[in-house]
């Protein structure tokens, strides 16, 4: 554990540890800085000063005993009636992370109503145990009711990573578990590593800003986080089966809940940005709303559909079920165009997986051009209407 | 009723600039209140409006987002707290929570938390749930209205799946998908009472919370790496050669 100190003595009130701090978590106060509670003890202000005026601290935390904590658990999210298929890219990515810990083996749980039909399903992604909560009480999500189930196997398998698909459910869920536990969760990881001493180190884009941070639970088990759908890759079925299927009996209490569900109204099946094959997004290059038609009619000569950037929802040009980002889907296509986005890191986080990426911008040191294979530097109202015309032409 | 808001301020990230070193110039940028947040607000504010009670808004942060709390007062809230206090530097969302709870519990409780489904800036989204489950009260995630029927609160949710009608009981918590309502403008009199209002503000100390900040946090950040600068080599193409490019590729057929 760490935390900075200023030396004062040392300190010219030069202001560069202010301008440096991407967290804004320095004030200068009568010419001295002051640290606030933004601060995330990042250490960028210590590299920073001239004068070594700013120091951190490292203070000795208890840590529990880790070597109790073995192996990696999957939630295995079974919801609008299908197993989720984030929930069989972290089988995936747990069987890469237990090759750093010798002996780790993936486990998957699974918690609700006729959901012991789906481990027979996951027997053939090399888990080594399956553990199924299956309950007519569990009918439905409750938040703490499928917590209690998880948390119960948690105690009884006391694994030393969890991994929960971030999706709707799952953003419930982790939060409330890892609030049980005390320890800690990150959400939305891009990239994860296992070390040999079984820390995790999360990655994941942070703080509106173009940085990445590295997040560590430090002293506590389980580390929990969270990745969304097709950011990691999907791991291959195999014909063999393995594992054992676990049936645990339903902890007291499951039954008892404060809020009840009233009604499900299912939106009727559309076709989600996440599984298209080919996207075509318009950003703020775009001037009016109106000018998302020819994004539409490119998308639509593609064969493909279209998607948006954050500011076109914020406009409210189009709904969240359309955005690419941290804040709207991830998406992994085979093809995608971007006409007039910049590439802000929360959304370029959210696209660099796609197998071929085409970007229009006028600016040619824009940064969508780092993660570009192919780049248009150009104005997309006459890169756009060209590429129109040029499909046109080939199809007649 | 009485319902509490958590709000949050963030920079305003529409109009975000960027350093060389592609760090966020925080010097010349708005510091706004975090949009899922506005949505909570304006609920809260129409829930009293309709049934009575007061509503009260809450934010952890530094000094500056006092300004944020006398803005949201200029709107029509009731009245307002400000946990301040270096000690609470570098909480990570558990420690937030958990100062959010004990402050939520200090005086006479609320009856309704709402807060904004995630903060642009962080974008975890934990916080909300967080504080529901140290309270061991219900939470509906990404809601996009809460009304009172016979007593209870029924709260629409959006899921993937479709919207998703709950029942509840009091209290409870409740996070809002942002843009689900467009917070009321500042009124006259409200900016009048901004202007005198007093803001409580609150130390670790009064919270009764012995360890706080990153002290107490369970997550670490470990390092900070601007994005990877030149990942990959960009082929610029004029217009009429990206197609043939994609079907040489063989991306289009």
């Amino acid at each position: 554990m760490a935390q900075i100190a200023i030396v004062e003595r040392k300190c010219t009130g030069c202001g560069l540890c202010q301008s440096n701090c991407p967290f804004g978590a320095i004030d200068m106060v009568n010419g001295k800085p002051e640290l606030n509670a933004a601060c995330k003890v990042c250490g960028i202000c210590v590299k920073n000063c001239p004068e070594k005026a700013i120091v951190k601290l490292e203070t000795k935390v208890d840590s529990v005993d880790k070597s109790k904590w073995n192996d990696i658990l999957v939630y295995a999210e079974v919801s609008g009636g299908r197993l989720h298929p984030v929930s069989l890219e972290l089988i995936g990515k747990a069987h890469e992370l237990k090759e750093a810990v010798p002996g780790f083996k993936v486990k998957a749980v699974l918690v609700g109503d006729g959901v012991s039909a789906y481990a027979e399903e996951l027997r053939h992604y090399g888990v080594s145990e399956i553990a199924v909560y299956d309950d007519k009480e569990l009918g439905y999500y409750r938040a703490d009711a499928y917590a209690s189930c998880v948390e119960d196997y948690i105690k009884y398998c006391r694994p030393s990573v969890v991994l929960v698909g971030a999706t709707a459910l799952g953003r419930s869920l982790a939060p409330r578990l890892a609030t049980r536990f005390h320890t800690g969760l990150t959400a939305d990881c891009t990239t994860l590593i296992l070390r040999d001493t079984t820390d995790l180190v999360q990655i994941r884009p942070a703080f509106g800003g173009n940085i990445m941070a590295q997040i560590v639970t430090l002293n506590t088990r389980p580390q929990f986080a969270t990745v969304r759908y097709k950011v990691m890759n999907a791991p291959v079925r195999s014909d063999e089966v393995t594992g054992e299927i676990l049936t645990r009996k339903i902890p007291k209490g499951v039954a008892e809940s404060k809020a009840s569900c009233v009604s499900v109204v299912p939106v009727p099946p559309k076709q989600s940005i996440s599984d298209a094959e080919i996207l075509v997004v318009g950003g703020r290059g775009l001037q009016k709303e109106s000018d998302l038609e020819m994004i539409k009619e490119l998308a639509k000569l593609l064969g493909g559909d279209w998607a948006t950037t954050r500011p076109l929802v914020e406009k409210g040009w189009t709904t969240n079920d359309r955005q690419i980002g941290l804040s709207g889907r991830t998406v992994r296509p085979r093809l995608i165009i971007t006409c007039g986005v910049s590439g802000a890191i929360q959304f370029t986080a959210c696209m660099n997986g796609s197998d071929h990426i085409v970007s229009i911008n006028t600016d040619r040191d824009a940064p969508i051009f780092e993660v570009a294979h192919i780049g248009i530097v150009g104005d997309l109202y006459e890169i756009v209407p060209a590429l129109i015309n040029q499909l046109k032409e080939a199809q007649a | 009723m009485r319902i509490l808001v958590c709000v949050k301020q963030v920079p305003d990230t529409t109009e975000v600039k960027l350093s060389s070193e592609y760090t966020l110039q925080r010097d010349f940028v708005a510091q706004v209140m975090n949009p899922a947040d506005e949505s909570a607000l304006e609920k809260a504010l129409a829930l009293r409006d309709q049934h009575g009670g007061t509503v009260t808004v809450m934010t952890m942060g530094p000094a500056r987002a006092e300004s944020m709390l006398r803005e949201a007062i200029t709107r029509g809230a009731d009245e307002a707290i400000h946990l301040t206090d270096s000690a609470f530097a570098g909480a990570d969302t558990l420690v937030t929570a958990k100062c959010l709870q004990a402050a939520s519990e200090m005086g006479e409780g609320f009856d309704l938390i709402l807060c904004g489904r995630r903060a642009v800036d962080g974008e975890t989204g934990q916080v909300g749930p967080m504080v529901a489950a140290l309270l061991d009260v219900p939470c509906v995630p990404n809601a996009t209205d809460v009304r009172l029927e016979n007593n209870a609160l029924v709260i629409d949710q959006l899921t993937e799946a479709g919207v998703i009608t709950w029942q509840a009981c009091f209290p409870a918590v409740i996070t809002f998908c942002e843009w689900s309502h467009h917070l009321r403008l500042p009124t006259l009199m409200g900016m009048r009472r901004a202007r005198n209002a007093q803001i409580r503000r609150v130390t670790a100390q009064e919270l009764g919370i012995k360890e706080t900040g990153l002290k107490a946090s369970p997550t670490r950040v470990v390092r900070i790496h601007s994005r990877p600068v030149g990942v990959r080599p960009c082929q610029k193409l004029p217009v009429d050669e990206v197609l043939a490019a994609l079907v040489h590729k063989e991306v289009l057929p």
